[in-house]
C-alpha cells in the first residue's frame, strides 16, 4: 500500500487556499460590476451632476437656498408659529398628501392582506391576481380612467343625476379627494405586497399556541398577530410615503389649482428654466425621503421588533 | 369555564398523584370523525383515557394522530362523533375556552416576548396580577429547571431550553389536560432521551392527563402508561407498552413497534395447546392458544396465516439447550452480520429464501458466526404470534 508522506500544512499550500477563497470572492465581484457601471453612468453621474446644479447654477454658492428660505409669513402650526413662503407651503402640503395616503392604503391594504394570507394558497393566488392586475397597468392609464370616472360629465355624476341623488353634478375631478383616491388607488398594491409577504411567514402554530393558551381571537391578533405583522406596516409605509412625496402624473391630472406636490413644482422650474432652483428643490426631497427612511428603521425596524440581540 | 388557580408549585406539595385523577382530566373519544373533502383523515376512533394517565397516539404521518390532537385542542372541527373532557362535550367549544396546554413540535414560542412574557402570557389573559404572575412563572421555571431565564428571548435559546420553556407555558395556567405534538422531534438523540425522562417525572409530579403524539416507537415505549397505534385513521390496537410489543395483533403493530419477522405458512393442524403452522420448503412452526389475536377466519385449517417473531427472541442452537416441545427450531445460513455496537444482527436465509433477523447481545466468550455459516435458529413456542 502506497503511504502519503505527513509533512503537515506547508506555506505554499496555505497560499494556494487563500488564492483558491479569493477566486470565489471575484467571482462574485465580477457578477456585480455589469450592473454597478450603468448605474454609476446612467444614474449616479446624471443625479450627482443635476443635484450638484442647486449650488453652482447660475452662480456658485448657496443662492439657490437662500432663495427658498425667504420668509413672506408666518402661520401657527399646533403650538409653533412657522415661517412659511410659496415653496414651504408645497412641502408641507407633499408631506401631508403622502401622510394620509400612507394611511388610507394602510387601513385599506391591512384587512386585505390578513385575508390574503389566512386563506389557503391557491385562493390567495386567484385574488392576489385582483391586487396584481392594476399594478401591471400604467399609472397614466389609470389616472385618465380616474379622469372618466370623476369628471362633471364623469360616469358616477351620470349615475348620480339620472338615479335623482343629486340635480347638479358634484365638484369631484380637480379637488384634494380625487388627489387621494387616485393615488391611494395607485400605491394599494405596494401596502400590500410587503404586508402579505411578512403576514404569510408568521407560523400559524403561534397564533394556535396563543389560543390554546386562552386567547380570543382579538387577544390573539392584539398581542401575537400584529406585533409579528409590524415589519410589515413598517416596509409597506415607508415604500408607500415615499412614492407619495415623488408623486407627479396623477396631481397633475386629477388634482386642483392648488394641489401643487413638490414634483409639480419642480417641473415648474425646470421648465422657466430655473435648473438652480429645480436642483435645490430636488436635493431637498432626497434628503427629506433619506432622513424618513432612517427615523422608519429606527422607530420599526426589524431589530427592535424581535427584541434580542443577535449574535 | 372556571379558572383553576391552584398552582403547580402547590401540586408539588402533594405525594405522587399520578393516575388517581385527582388533578388529570378523563378524556373520551367518541367515533370520531374527519373527512377532508373525499379523504378519511380519522376514520372513527374510540378512546377512553383515564385521569392523570399518558396516553401516546403512535404512528406513520397520515395516519390521522395528530389530526385527532387537533380536534382534542380544538384546530380542527371533527365532521363526526363527540370528545368529551370529564364528560362535558367540547368537540364545538373554541380552543380558548378549553383550558387545555399544548405544546408544539416547532415550540411556537412568540418571538417578540422573552421567556418571562411567553410564560406570563396565559396568566395575562386570565387576568392575574403583575405579581402573581411574576410569582407563577419564577416557580414553573423551577419546574423545568430553567430558574431566573425569564429575560432571555427565546432565540437566544438551544433548542432543549426552548422547548422546557414551552412546557412550562403549556403548564403555567395548570391545565388538566396537556397536549404534546412530537415536542422532542427537532432535538437530537440523545438530548431526546434525556427531555423523555425530565416530560416523564413532571408527569409523576403534577398528575395531569397527557396526550402525546409521535412516530418514534421508542419514545413511545419509554414514556406511555398506554400506546394507541393508528394506521389509516384508526386506532389499530391499544395497550400498554409490553401488551403491544409482546401481543401485536396485526401485522402492522408487529412491524411499527419494534422490529419483527414475518413467516407465511398454510395452519394444518390445532389442538387446546395452539397450532401448527407449515412454512413451505422449511418445516412446521408450533404456536401456542392466545386468547383474542387470531380472528376466527385465519384460524380454520389450510388457511394462509403469517407468524410473528422478534429478533431478539431467535437464539442459535449452541446459545442455548434445546428442550423439545418448548423451542421452534428451524436451519438456516447466515448471509450478513452487521455490528450495531451493543448487539449483532445477522440475516438468516432459510431453504425457502425467506430472510430471519437475528438480534444477539455481544459478550465475550460467545461463538461468533461468519458469512455462509449454516446454523439452527430456534425461539420459544410463546414468542410465536399470528398476526
Amino acid at each position: 500500500m502506497a503511504t502519503v508522506a505527513r509533512t503537515g500544512t506547508t506555506d505554499e499550500q496555505r497560499r494556494r487556499f487563500a488564492r483558491l477563497e479569493r477566486g470565489v470572492q471575484l467571482r462574485y465581484l465580477l457578477l456585480l460590476t455589469p450592473a454597478a457601471i450603468f448605474l454609476v453612468v446612467f444614474y449616479g453621474y446624471p443625479v450627482a451632476a443635476m443635484l450638484a446644479r442647486s449650488f453652482n447654477d447660475p452662480t456658485w454658492g448657496l443662492e439657490n437656498f437662500r432663495r427658498l428660505t425667504v420668509v413672506r409669513s408666518h402661520e401657527d402650526w399646533f403650538l409653533f408659529s412657522m415661517p412659511m413662503n410659496a415653496y414651504i407651503r408645497v412641502f408641507m402640503l407633499t408631506l401631508r398628501i403622502a401622510l394620509i395616503v400612507t394611511l388610507i392604503t394602510l387601513l385599506l391594504g391591512y384587512p386585505v392582506a390578513y385575508t390574503l394570507a389566512s386563506v389557503g394558497a391557491s385562493r390567495a393566488n386567484l385574488l392576489m391576481i385582483f391586487v396584481l392586475v392594476p399594478f401591471w397597468t400604467s399609472i397614466l392609464v389609470r389616472s385618465y380612467a380616474w379622469m372618466v370616472l370623476l369628471g362633471r360629465e364623469g360616469t358616477i355624476n351620470r349615475l348620480l343625476i339620472r338615479s335623482g341623488l343629486r340635480d347638479e353634478p358634484l365638484q369631484l375631478l380637480n379637488t384634494r379627494f380625487a388627489v387621494y383616491v387616485g393615488m391611494v388607488h395607485i400605491l394599494l398594491p405596494f401596502m400590500i405586497l410587503p404586508l402579505y409577504s411578512v403576514m404569510r411567514g408568521i407560523d400559524r402554530n403561534y397564533l394556535r399556541a396563543a389560543e390554546s393558551l386562552g386567547g380570543r381571537p382579538f387577544d390573539v391578533f392584539r398581542h401575537i398577530f400584529f406585533p409579528l405583522s409590524l415589519p410589515g406596516i413598517s416596509a409597506g409605509s415607508l415604500v408607500v410615503f415615499i412614492l407619495s412625496l415623488g408623486f407627479y402624473i396623477t396631481p397633475a391630472l386629477i388634482g386642483g389649482p392648488r394641489d401643487v406636490m413638490i414634483s409639480m413644482m419642480i417641473f415648474q422650474q425646470v421648465n422657466m428654466p430655473n435648473w438652480g432652483l429645480a436642483a435645490a428643490l430636488a436635493l431637498i426631497l432626497l434628503v427629506i425621503a433619506i432622513v424618513i427612511y432612517l427615523l422608519f428603521n429606527k422607530i420599526l425596524g426589524v431589530e427592535r421588533i424581535f427584541g434580542g440581540s443577535r449574535t | 369555564m372556571v379558572t383553576n388557580r391552584v398552582t403547580p408549585a402547590r401540586n408539588l406539595g402533594r405525594p405522587l398523584t399520578h393516575g388517581d385523577g385527582s388533578h388529570g382530566a378523563r378524556v373520551i373519544f367518541d367515533g370520531i370523525e374527519k373527512m377532508y373533502q373525499q379523504v378519511r383523515a380519522v376514520d372513527g376512533v374510540d378512546l377512553d383515557i383515564a385521569p392523570g394517565e399518558f396516553v401516546t397516539l403512535l404512528g406513520p404521518s397520515g395516519s390521522g394522530k395528530t389530526t385527532s390532537l387537533m380536534m382534542l385542542a380544538g384546530f380542527e372541527i371533527p365532521t363526526g362523533g363527540e370528545i368529551y373532557v370529564d364528560d362535558q362535550p367540547i368537540a364545538a367549544v373554541p380552543p380558548y375556552r378549553r383550558n387545555i396546554g399544548m405544546v408544539f413540535q416547532s415550540y411556537a414560542l412568540f418571538p417578540h416576548m422573552t421567556v418571562g412574557e411567553n410564560i406570563a402570557f396565559p396568566l395575562k389573559l386570565r387576568k392575574f396580577s403583575k405579581a402573581d404572575a411574576k410569582r407563577q412563572t419564577a416557580e414553573v421555571l423551577e419546574l423545568v429547571k430553567l430558574p431566573g431565564y425569564e429575560q432571555r428571548y427565546p432565540r437566544q435559546l438551544s433548542g432543549g431550553q426552548q422547548q422546557r420553556i414551552a412546557v412550562a407555558r403549556a403548564l403555567v395556567f395548570n391545565p388538566r389536560v396537556l397536549l404534546m405534538d412530537e415536542p422532542l422531534g427537532a432535538l437530537d438523540k440523545q438530548l431526546r432521551e434525556s427531555l423523555q425522562l425530565e416530560i416523564k417525572q413532571l408527569h409523576d409530579q403534577l398528575g395531569v392527563t397527557i396526550i402525546y403524539v409521535t412516530h418514534d416507537q421508542q419514545e413511545a415505549l419509554v414514556m406511555s402508561d398506554r400506546i394507541a397505534v393508528m394506521n389509516n385513521g384508526r386506532i389499530e390496537q391499544i395497550g400498554s407498552p409490553t401488551e403491544l410489543y409482546d401481543q401485536p395483533q396485526t401485522r402492522f403493530v408487529a412491524s411499527f413497534l419494534g422490529e419483527s419477522n414475518f413467516l407465511d405458512g398454510r395452519l394444518s393442524g390445532s389442538d387446546a395447546q395452539g397450532s401448527v403452522v407449515t412454512i413451505e420448503g422449511v418445516g412446521a412452526v408450533r404456536v401456542p392458544g392466545q386468547s383474542g389475536s387470531s380472528n376466527s377466519s385465519s384460524s380454520s385449517q389450510g388457511n394462509q396465516v403469517t407468524i410473528a417473531v422478534r429478533p431478539e427472541k431467535i437464539v442459535f442452537s449452541d446459545d442455548a439447550p434445546m428442550v423439545d416441545g418448548q423451542m421452534n427450531r428451524l436451519d438456516g445460513m447466515v448471509v450478513q452480520v452487521i455490528f450495531v455496537g451493543e448487539m449483532r444482527r445477522y440475516d438468516v436465509h432459510l431453504a425457502n429464501g425467506s430472510s430471519l433477523i437475528v438480534k444477539r447481545h455481544n459478550r465475550s466468550g460467545m461463538r461468533q458466526y461468519e458469512r455462509g455459516e449454516s446454523v439452527h435458529v430456534a425461539w420459544h413456542l410463546a414468542d410465536t404470534r399470528l398476526v
